[in-house]
């Protein structure tokens, strides 16, 4: 079965609330709040986002300013340029790429404490206050249109 | 087994070599500080790091992944290019004062690198300040000085590749090192932290660990 991927072109400029029930690519301009909680959010290399981004993962080869929350995985790539805050369980950054921000992994629950190989739940590991990685909420469906 | 002894299995055996990539630029080092510093943070339960450098993936994943950190990545070199780009070079220092949005005592730990080698007088002061300021008591701060006059303008990408090896890139920058301080003068930057610990590394660079009385 096909996945169906949203491209949102280089001419769209959209200030508001963006979010949706399928992976989008954006190569415009987006301002505001992006929310993908189930899936994959791309900003091309001409995409430019000001707003606060919400996906399952999130890869950017353009340009973000605003802070990212992923429940699987951020990835900037070469080219791409991120000022804000992460918060992912995984992280990739590319040599070449700009950051500017702090990044959480959340890996409170694999702390300094935790023999390797033991698992959380082991008797012998301490008890750690840990949060969880964002879990993706129900996501609304609605079609962004040009 | 604590987490720098696992971080110690990631060594090469003795003997092998640890090879750079193709670029000429790489070399691999000994560094007797990092380890040192890596315990500070492991001491804490959520360690909150600043890295002064450049983005580089791998450092980011070593930390965040490894160690359970919380990273900030301010990449002063790239501020200082941008200022010197500009011929602002004199208003290094102003800037740096407002610099870091951290509050107080907030810092586990600081990655410094190199970065005051390429900063004048001004500038040093300001940087070692907000540093101190930021930096939690019992936190630690982890400086690399050269002891040679510089010759070439470049910067110096630092990957960890493990507790006790650093491998290093050079890549170009705006202007040079501006001189090599004394020690004196590099302790007297930081008159609110005590050496924990200093060392002279063949490659003639000093490594040079602060901490913060707690």
């Amino acid at each position: 079965m096909e996945k169906d991927i949203v491209n949102i072109g280089k001419s769209v400029v959209i200030k508001g609330e963006l979010n949706g029930s399928e992976d989008l690519t954006i190569e415009g301009h987006v301002e505001g709040t992006i929310e993908l909680r189930e899936h994959v959010l791309t900003i091309g290399p001409n995409g430019r986002i000001k707003a606060q981004v919400f996906a399952k993962a999130v890869i950017v080869l353009g340009e973000v300013n605003g802070n990212v929350t992923a429940s699987e995985k951020v990835d900037i790539r070469e080219k791409g340029s991120v000022d804000g805050d992460i918060v992912s369980p995984r992280v990739a950054i590319a040599e070449g790429a700009h950051f500017r921000g702090s990044v959480d992994m959340q890996r409170k629950d694999t702390s300094q404490s935790q023999v390797p190989g033991q698992s959380p739940s082991h008797p012998d590991a301490k008890a750690h206050g840990s949060k969880t990685a964002p879990q993706p909420a129900a996501a609304t469906a609605q079609r962004v249109g040009a | 087994m604590g987490l720098l002894d696992k971080l110690a299995s990631r060594r090469p055996q003795a003997g092998m070599l640890v090879r750079p990539a193709d670029s000429a630029d790489q070399s691999v080092f000994s560094t007797k500080a990092l380890r040192q510093f890596l315990s500070t943070l492991t001491a804490r339960e959520t360690p909150v790091l600043l890295d002064l450098g450049p983005v580089i993936g791998t450092n980011v994943n070593f930390f965040g992944q490894e160690l359970g950190c919380k990273i900030f990545v301010e990449d002063i070199f790239r501020d200082l290019d941008r200022f010197v780009r500009q011929g602002k070079a004199e208003e290094f220092s102003e800037f740096l004062v407002a610099r870091f949005p951290q509050g107080d005592a907030s810092i586990d730990g600081i990655l410094c690198w190199d970065i005051i080698d390429y900063l004048d007088r001004p500038a040093a002061k300001a940087l070692a300040a907000e540093l101190t300021r930021v930096l939690r008591p019992g936190g630690a701060l982890l400086g690399f000085f050269g002891t040679a006059q510089p010759r070439d303008a470049h910067y110096t990408r630092h990957l960890i590749v493990d507790d006790v090896t650093l491998q290093y890139r050079t890549y170009p920058a705006e202007r040079g090192r501006q001189a090599a301080l004394l020690n004196r003068d590099i302790i007297r930057l930081f008159p609110r932290l005590r050496v924990s610990d200093s060392f002279l590394l063949k490659n003639n660079l000093r490594e040079i660990l602060f901490r913060k009385p707690a």
